[in-house]
């Protein structure tokens, strides 16, 4: 069997959005800034498509700037805010321990420009305290980013009472919504946001290209510099193909939100077979949690070399251990609610396709069961753990 | 490109000499958990050859292929040339490893290093030839 299990990586292209990006790569080419018909049908499309995702996120269609994708998104924004802060003499910023590197390497390079940065605890649910973040805020705050929804652990973040409080204070709010857009119900007003990031690869569009919602009025400062694209906010002539896929594959999406019941179903199903294999632990909050999402550390056994034997079963999945993350250190995330190293690098993330079905969970379960055994089969700390000589922390 | 070579793929899949020796002559272990890799190994010496070694790894398959090769290359073979082996002579045997995974083959060549040491400790009367 074959099971690709790793959704928040990358998601496979809805065939409604290849075959809408074709006729963009092909006869109608042209060039969306350029006067004549064949560039101003591309600028039609282009426009289309932007009124099509802001629908799906309950935004002005003017808010909607296209980029090269999340990371981009996350970027733009952030130094967007921090220059108007800066402005005005703010240069304090809430964030919290989970985000994605695309916000926090970019909070970091601002600490170097002399921002102050408060990145908020998750506490052991991975989840955000509201009430934490107001009392984090500060008359020079001048910006709060906090994740829809978090890319290893899944735990959905309480956006609509955060976007209260910032609202109510004044704050401008952003959210990298990389993992939540085309996932979850978003409406950009009622939740309170002032930027949000999206990727539209994330949801069945194609790489490359994703969006930054900017809420009417707020200034952006650009990342890229050469042309009047995106109303001057972004140079660069315009990924077509790639935009008009993105609208397409968000649209499907957003369509089949209300059958994520059953999809959360089969999350559930999957988190209570791996439940049972001794000393393994669910991270992240198991309610509030986005409905493809299961991540598990197994104690005794290194991340890297389950993938690996899962890859030989047919499974695609992923790791928060060292090795696979390429740094000495295991996930941030799994550290940021108190997984301690040695557990850490025993971490698995599945996160399912919406095709997903109780006859690929059931396999992927059982699975996951053979090769954790096998792997603790030859572990010098599995056998400390059994033999009690070191104690078991799972 | 694979991640990894087909030779360090076999030795993950199949690891060689896998296990625990009880009255073994020599043990090492090297490594730690906090950065994810430990590597213990169990010698069975007589007549200052290898007669017997097995391993136990917690760690990546290049981990795992490196300790698997390590004891392939020095069972049979006498102590002295045990002693000699180099990580560079296991990451070469497994036809490469990745440069950021070289650390792999560093700590078989180490807990191999330290399972001889160990011997040497318990047989102080044998003259340490490395």
């Amino acid at each position: 069997m074959q099971i690709y299990a790793d959704n928040a990586a990358t998601t496979r292209m809805s065939p409604e959005a290849v075959a809408a990006m074709l006729p963009y790569l092909e006869e109608n080419f042209g060039n969306p800034s350029s006067l004549y018909a064949a560039g101003q049908r591309a600028r039609e499309a282009l426009e289309a498509a932007r009124e099509k995702v802001a629908r799906c996120i309950g935004a002005d269609p003017r808010g909607i700037v296209f980029t090269s994708g999340g990371s981009e998104a996350d970027n733009q924004a952030l130094l967007s805010a921090a220059a108007l802060g800066q402005k005005a003499g703010k240069r304090h910023i809430v964030s919290d321990a989970i985000e994605h590197h695309a916000v926090l390497h970019t909070l970091k390079k601002l600490e170097k420009d002399g921002f102050e940065v408060t990145l908020l605890p998750v506490h052991e649910n991975g989840v955000v305290r509201p009430a934490e973040l107001e009392a984090a805020l500060r008359d020079d705050t001048c910006l709060v980013s906090i994740m829809y929804a978090n890319n290893e652990i899944g735990t959905i973040q309480p956006i609509r009472e955060i976007g209260g409080i910032c609202r109510r204070r004044g704050v401008p709010f952003h959210t990298d919504a990389v993992q939540a857009v085309g996932h979850l119900p978003i409406d950009v007003r009622a939740d309170g946001v002032t930027m949000l990031s999206a990727s539209a690869h994330k949801f069945h569009g194609p790489k490359g290209v994703g969006f930054l919602y900017a809420a009417p009025g707020t200034p952006l400062v650009n990342l890229i510099e050469g042309g009047a694209q995106e109303r001057g906010k972004r140079a660069g002539t315009e990924n077509v193909p790639g935009v008009v896929a993105m609208s397409v594959a968000l649209e499907q999406a957003v369509g089949r939100l209300p059958a994520h019941a059953a999809l959360a179903a089969l999350r559930d199903r999957l988190i209570a077979g791996l439940a049972e294999i001794p000393h393994a632990a669910l991270n992240g909050d198991a309610e509030k949690r986005l409905p493809s999402n299961v991540n598990f550390c197994f104690e005794g056994i290194e991340g890297e070399s389950l993938l690996l034997m899962l890859d030989d079963l047919g499974i695609c999945a992923s790791s928060g251990s060292a090795c696979t993350s390429g740094s000495l250190d295991p996930s941030h995330v799994l550290l940021a609610i108190g997984r301690v190293h040695d557990v850490a690098h025993g971490s698995l993330r599945l996160t399912l396709g919406d095709d997903a079905t109780e006859q690929q969970v059931d396999y992927i379960v059982q699975a996951v069961r053979q090769v954790v055994a096998q792997l603790r089969s030859f572990s010098p700390v599995w056998r400390d753990l059994t033999a009690g000589k070191t104690p078991f922390i799972l | 490109m694979a991640l990894y070579s087909e030779k360090v793929m076999d030795h993950f899949r199949h690891p060689r000499n896998v296990g625990v020796i009880e009255d073994a002559d020599g043990v090492g272990e090297v490594g730690n958990a906090k950065c994810g890799d430990i590597m213990k190994m169990y010698l069975k010496i007589e007549d200052d050859v290898i007669r017997d070694v097995k391993f136990e790894t917690f760690g990546c398959a290049s981990a795992v292929a490196s300790s698997s090769m390590a004891t392939e290359l020095i069972k049979g073979r006498p102590v002295s040339e045990a002693m000699q082996l180099t990580n560079r002579a296991v990451a070469e045997a497994l036809d490469g490893l990745p440069a950021y995974k070289m650390h792999c083959s560093v700590l078989a060549e180490e807990a191999i290093r330290n399972a001889l040491d160990d011997y040497y400790a318990r047989h102080p009367e044998k003259e340490k030839e490395a």
